[in-house]
């Protein structure tokens, strides 16, 4: 076929496909601005800002407009100028502009577009009064007057996690982003993923901020602080600091936390790897007993549990009781008596919104304190860093501490779609040479697609395995599952698309970029020594120590109805 | 929330509309037909039933200004306050009947859930202004007196039924 082309500020452009014009216009390297604009959402047009010209003077929006051959448009004239500014004064006019404590300071797309289109003067008096605060979530926060009516939360929370906690309400003036009758959001079906604040362009809704407890509990010298870090924050962190995406930089992280004056720091990945050796003894145990409830879920993803609770409860018996690998090395760290003269608190950083919920619920509080006191985010932690003056990038990278800092490779890709069944298998299959860890890898568990599926022999059973990213890939899952269209035996579930990595704790970035932390956390796993689980030395000690006859009690859990709907 | 609300009637209505989103408005209305407002209850129903969440329900119900979720009263009088209407003194007999009925712009039914006083965009019936409507019935070339005693005739109406 002929190739067609359209002609884009003067110059010919070749269309290859392209859905919409802003597409195929942000290729050839013009970054047109748009606040609703997602390509992963469906396409809303609703702030403007994405016009483009036509041969007759026309304007359209590019965002909704399909690339024809012989098209003819402009994208920097001056009455498209004009407009972008005066949609921005406008939007300026119904906002508080207090941006120096926003939530969302220097992440605002409002503020940046502002200072891009030079805003020096806003005619229009300031129409907002009081700020409208929703604080009951533990996970994020609203701000109803920072709010530009982009929809992106309520299509992110709809379309790609079909969790519909929020819709627009009322209409003209009035019209909002509301839950049903405007209830709290924590009384309403939201699990907490934070995908609406990953996507928020302004400071509307923004990711709860626990740095300043934790910063208090660092400063008192009667207290240990000892702290986790999670597989996914390592390979998000860097380019913040000018270091190249998706590199690993636990090292550099470790560093970090011992200069702010954390007393051990560990990883999340032993964790994982309690997880790997108790969830394929469960699945092994599952498929041995006839009696059992079939198939069996993944627990590790905290907004996936409390979907199931909110949404789907007749699934819970489903759910793997193990605890989440953060909880699990909380509570072996929890078991640690060394400093016995000192408070102890424990801190985990994760890419996940969804954790600061999960470190909260009662199931999880010992001794009346919380197993994890704090959860804080991979953008927290970089906030924390930015505080604290220390220059990421020039730190030299440091190692885990001792006795609980020894993890695997199977533990670290824990944090990429598709890891934990990779870990889990690698443990389960017998073959365990280097073509055995090939035949796991080319099984199609690779990859950040939404749903991937894949039948492997283990022993002399064929195991039927799902692996799902975000929440409405789950929920279409269990629906052909319960129309007996499809049959699994095990099924991970992570609520954001992607796993972890595309955590709403992380900094936010477009999917493409996501797939190259995922690399990063493969190769971090390429590098590392022990691959399997069970073969980290650790494991073979807390089995024969501080586990010994408490596996149930340490490691599993069952959820109470409490937070059921 | 009170749980006694009968969901049959909900289910009558989705049997005779069809149980697909496409019929929420449709829906919506014939609850509001048979409650005359639209119960906090049938939301979580309505929700489970058609697959669409509440949220969206809740935007659906509060977009168009005809649904009510607020119990409206026995007999819902409106006030037609259309620019004819309006020039021909629509609003003494609003206020007439505001300060009768102890209602205010906010407050807009009384406490024993008998009327609701609202204003409306013009009814369409220009020739007869000022206009008042109760419940469907049209009251032409209204005044305050006129109000009143109809409030009255509706009291009385009430006692003997």
């Amino acid at each position: 076929m002929d190739k067609e082309y359209m002609i884009i500020d003067g110059i010919p452009v070749e269309i290859n496909g392209e859905k919409n014009l802003l597409e195929l216009i942000r290729k050839v390297g013009i970054k047109l601005p748009t606040f609703c604009y997602h390509s992963e959402l469906s396409i809303y047009g609703a702030c403007r800002m994405c016009m483009v010209e036509n041969k007759r003077g026309e304007l359209e929006a590019a965002c909704s407009t399909p690339p024809r051959a012989g098209m003819e448009i402009r994208t920097n004239v001056e009455r498209l100028r004009r407009y972008r500014k005066m949609i921005l004064e406008l939007l300026l006019a119904n906002h508080c502009r207090d941006c120096t404590t926003c939530g969302n300071n220097g992440k605002c797309k409002l503020q940046d577009l502002a200072m891009k289109f030079n805003m020096s003067d806003v005619r229009f008096p300031n129409g907002v009064t009081e700020p409208e605060i929703d604080n009951s979530s533990p996970c994020i926060t609203r701000d109803q007057n920072r709010c530009i009516l982009c929809g992106d939360c309520v299509r992110v929370c709809n379309e790609i996690q079909g969790v519909g906690a929020i819709d627009f309400a009322h209409r003209g003036a009035k019209m909002k982003v509301s839950t049903a009758f405007d209830r709290p959001i924590a009384n309403s079906p939201c699990v907490g993923c934070g995908q609406c604040a990953a996507v928020c362009p302004t400071g509307a809704i923004v990711v709860k901020n626990d740095v300043d407890a934790v910063w208090k509990a660092l400063d008192d010298r009667t207290t240990s602080v000892t702290v986790q870090v999670a597989p996914a924050v390592r390979v998000a962190i860097g380019k913040e600091f000018g270091l190249p995406a998706g590199e690993n930089a636990i090292g550099r992280i470790v560093a970090a936390l011992r200069r702010m004056n954390f007393d051990r720091i560990y990883d999340t990945s032993t964790g994982a790897d309690l997880t790997v050796l108790e969830e394929s003894e469960e699945l092994l145990e599952r498929l041995a007993d006839e009696k059992s409830t079939m198939p069996m879920f993944t627990s590790c993803c905290p907004a996936w549990v409390n979907y199931c609770e909110k949404s789907h409860p007749e699934l819970l018996p489903h759910i793997s009781t193990c605890r989440s690998p953060m909880q699990m090395l909380a509570s072996v760290i929890k078991e640690q008596k060394d400093q016995p003269d000192k408070k102890r608190v424990h801190v985990a950083v994760m890419p996940c919104t969804a954790k600061k919920f999960e470190a909260s619920r009662s199931e999880f509080v010992k001794d009346g304190t919380p197993n994890v006191d704090y959860v804080i985010t991979t953008q927290e932690l970089i906030q924390m860093i930015k505080e604290s003056g220390i220059v990421f990038s020039e730190l030299e990278p440091e190692a885990m501490d001792l006795p609980l800092g020894v993890n695997t490779g199977a533990g670290v890709i824990f944090g990429v779609t598709g890891g934990v069944t990779e870990a889990v298998l690698r443990r389960l299959y017998a073959e365990k040479s280097m073509a055995g860890l090939f035949a796991i890898t080319y099984k199609d568990v690779r990859g950040l697609e939404g749903v991937k599926k894949a039948t492997i022999k283990i022993g002399e059973k064929e195991l039927n395995i799902a692996i799902v990213s975000g929440l409405k890939n789950a929920s279409e899952l269990v629906k052909q599952m319960k129309s007996g269209e499809e049959h699994f035996d095990f099924i991970e579930v992570m609520a954001c698309p992607g796993g972890c990595i595309n955590g709403a704790g992380q900094p936010y970035v477009s999917f493409s970029e996501v797939a190259v932390r995922g690399k990063g956390l493969y190769s971090a796993d390429k590098l590392s020594t022990i691959k399997r689980s069970e073969e980290n030395p650790l494991m073979v000690e807390l089995y024969g120590g501080t586990l010994k006859g408490r596996v149930h009690e340490l490691l599993h859990v069952e959820y109470a109805s409490e937070n059921a709907k | 929330m009170s749980t006694t609300f009968d969901l049959s009637i909900v289910n009558e209505i989705i049997d005779s509309l069809g149980c697909k989103p496409s019929a929420i408005i449709a829906i919506l209305q014939g609850v509001q037909e048979r409650c005359r407002y639209l119960p906090e209850e049938i939301f979580p129903y309505l929700s489970e039933k058609l697959g669409v969440s509440e949220a969206s329900i809740y935007s659906v119900a509060t977009f168009y200004e005809n649904f009510s979720l607020e119990p409206k009263g026995k007999y819902v009088i409106k006030i037609c306050d259309g620019t004819a209407c309006h020039v021909r003194k629509s609003i003494p007999i609003l206020e007439k009947l505001r300060k009768e009925l102890k209602l205010t712009e906010k407050k807009s039914t009384t406490d024993d859930l008998m009327f609701t006083v609202e204003t409306v965009s013009c009814l369409g019936a220009c020739g007869l202004a000022p206009v008042i409507t109760v419940n469907d019935k049209v009251y032409p070339a209204m005044t305050p007196d006129k109000a009143e005693l109809l409030l009255q005739e509706l009291r009385e109406e009430t006692k003997d039924a």
